[in-house]
């Protein structure tokens, strides 16, 4: 594939994919086009496939082991299935924040600084000024940095409340400067402060970087999202702006998962 | 007199119906009861028994400045009985040093592959092979350390004896490496798999999440694995009586042959005439060694603890 000069504007492109966990097929002929620098969310019931298309865009379904696809996935216009893709190159494009906050068992500042310490190319060693402002600055954006700026060198699995753990996720994201952010349920362990704090970031973040939001709750849907798309038993059913899928839904089932006749 | 419909809620009811399966359940209950008390009656027991046979020897003969700090161990002087353990006390500690050094990095080694990188079949086969080397008996460990490990270290070191630390080193660091790489395999497993998920989504390779994230979370299991590798190092007897070399030195290098603490007493307890000063030493070198392997099994058990509670 050819590289290409000017950015596409096109952030995330399935093509025709299909997906199998061990002989049960998850996904179903799945064609999306996912806008850059907008946030586009991603709806639908429980068990339709929802995670298991974010799982499949930064490939950590692959730690499974069963896992089998046909299709193919375009990340900036690149598959990311070629066989010269670099998983770690992959995955500094595209961050993932995860339905239960999952800090690393280290310090906050080791956190945040992972990230950029992993892509660093080997035998570099930075100053630790600059690790100190690059700590510093992904803490500002996630908006956490006043609460923290005292505990940097403690534990992060230890005294941050959940919310504070979902922003040092985000936040530890931010240094290696990811295109795309897939966030699966980011707020749903949260409380309804929580939430609301998490989804302003979330909106703080749009326009910066793509991002791909699955949720349950329509309303935060509606909030936060430019486009919207409603997945059913593994197919996409509907994409369309999020104004008009909410008002307008094209599809009968779209309608009836609004209105809540879906569990 | 208990009146009981079909829709009553069994919870209740259970334990009044005196039937087979009532007495059935009591008596395996009372059965496990025995053998759960008989366990904290032996070992008080042996304490008392171990205590009572050392106890008059420490409190009226026994010089503590001699005992810990001579290097002589003459109990058998008609004229003038010096019960020093320093020398052993160095050479247990030599031996205990190098069997971690061989043992903690080949376990941990092994505990990491297992937990972390192979997969089915070679696992199972890995965690069988490591099992069954803990199945080896103290003694036939000792006669590899005699007949084998002896002569090959001779050879290819080119010293006169090869029954020394290093000997003794290497077969009780094999014999500790199952129970360390058990353990450690434990510590690695309980570490969350959102850990490694979300070093991995974060572009980590499984090598940077095997050192920057499973080992430091590890940590404190990994530490309470060495110990108890220590703990057992320390107190095995049989094999290091016959790798060691049996020598009374305070060792110099990996290559002296050294005396155990452990050994002392099983080689000399079955010829000391009971309740004589020798015997009781024996005894008291006993209370030592129980002391040691308490204190560091307590130690690793309190850092299990206090990872299970983090
Ligand atoms: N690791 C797995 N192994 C086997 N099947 C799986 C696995 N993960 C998901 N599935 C199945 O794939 C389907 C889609 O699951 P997925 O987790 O993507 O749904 P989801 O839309 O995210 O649901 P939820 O809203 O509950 O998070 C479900 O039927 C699920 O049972
Ligand atoms: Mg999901």
């Amino acid at each position: 594939m050819n590289i290409q000069e000017n950015q596409p504007d096109i952030a995330i492109r399935t093509v025709s994919l299909n997906l199998w966990y061990g002989q049960f097929q998850a996904l179903f002929d799945v064609n999306l086009e996912i806008k850059q620098g907008i946030i586009t969310s991603m709806i639908g019931p429980s068990g339709c496939g929802k995670s298991t298309v974010l799982r499949s865009v930064d490939r950590i379904n692959e730690r499974l082991g069963y896992v089998r696809i046909t299709g193919a996935i375009n990340v900036l216009d690149k598959n990311i299935y070629d066989v010269d893709v670099d998983l770690a190159q992959l995955r500094k494009q595209v961050g993932m924040v995860f339905q239960r906050p999952n800090p690393l068992p280290i310090s906050i500042y080791d956190n945040v600084i992972f990230g950029h310490r992993i892509h660093r190319p080997p035998g570099s060693k930075l100053h630790r000024d600059e690790e100190d402002g690059i700590v510093e600055a992904a803490l500002r954006r996630v908006l956490l940095w006043d609460k923290v700026k005292d505990k940097l060198q403690r534990k992060a699995t230890l005294d941050l409340s959940l919310e504070e753990r979902q922003k040092l996720c985000i936040a530890r994201l931010l240094p290696v400067k990811p295109a795309v952010l897939l966030m699966d349920e980011p707020c749903s362990a949260l409380d309804p402060k929580g939430t609301a704090a998490v989804e302003d970031l979330i909106w703080e973040l749009r326009g910066e970087y793509s991002i791909l939001l699955v949720t349950h709750n329509m309303a935060q849907a509606r909030r936060t999202s430019d486009e919207c798309v409603f997945m059913l038993m593994g197919r996409v059913m509907e994409h369309s702006k999020t104004d008009d899928m909410f008002v307008t839904p094209t599809r009968r089932e779209t309608a009836d998962y609004i209105e809540g006749r879906y569990g | 007199m208990n009146t009981r419909s079909d829709l009553s809620p069994t919870g209740n009811a259970a334990g009044d119906i005196r039937n087979q399966d009532w007495y059935v359940d009591k008596f395996f209950q009372s059965a496990m009861f025995v053998c759960g008390i008989s366990a904290i009656v032996f070992v008080i027991g042996i304490f008392i028994f171990v205590f009572k046979e050392g106890a008059g020897f420490i409190i009226q003969q026994m010089d503590w400045a001699e005992f810990f700090l001579s290097p002589k161990w003459r109990p058998t002087s008609a004229t003038q009985a010096t019960y020093g353990t320093l020398a052993m006390v160095a050479g247990t500690a030599a031996v205990t040093v190098i069997s971690m050094a061989i043992a903690l990095p080949f376990s941990f080694g092994a505990a990491i592959y297992i937990a972390e990188f192979a997969q089915g079949r070679t696992r199972e086969w890995l965690k069988v092979i490591i099992e069954m080397l803990a199945a080896i008996p103290s003694v036939v460990w000792g006669f590899i350390g005699l007949m084998i490990m002896n002569p090959l270290i001779i050879e290819s070191f080119d010293v006169p004896i090869g029954l020394n630390v290093l000997n003794a080193g290497i077969i009780l660091g094999l014999m500790a490496a199952p129970i360390i790489t058990s353990i450690a395999e434990d510590a690695f497993k309980a570490v969350p798999d959102t850990y490694r998920e979300a070093a991995e989504a974060l572009g980590a390779t499984k090598w940077q999440v095997v050192y920057k994230v499973i080992l430091p979370a590890a940590k404190n299991g990994l530490l309470s694995a060495a110990l108890l590798g220590v703990g057992r190092a320390f107190g095995e007897t049989m094999a290091v009586l016959m790798a060691s070399g049996h020598a009374l030195t305070i060792p110099g290098s990996v290559f002296d042959s050294i005396r155990a603490l452990t050994a002392t007493i099983a080689a000399e307890l079955g010829e000391t005439p009971v309740g004589s000063d020798h015997y009781q030493a024996l005894f008291a070198i006993g209370i030592f060694l129980f002391t040691i392997t308490f204190i560091i099994n307590m130690t690793a058990d309190f850092i299990v603890r206090g990872i299970k509670n983090q």
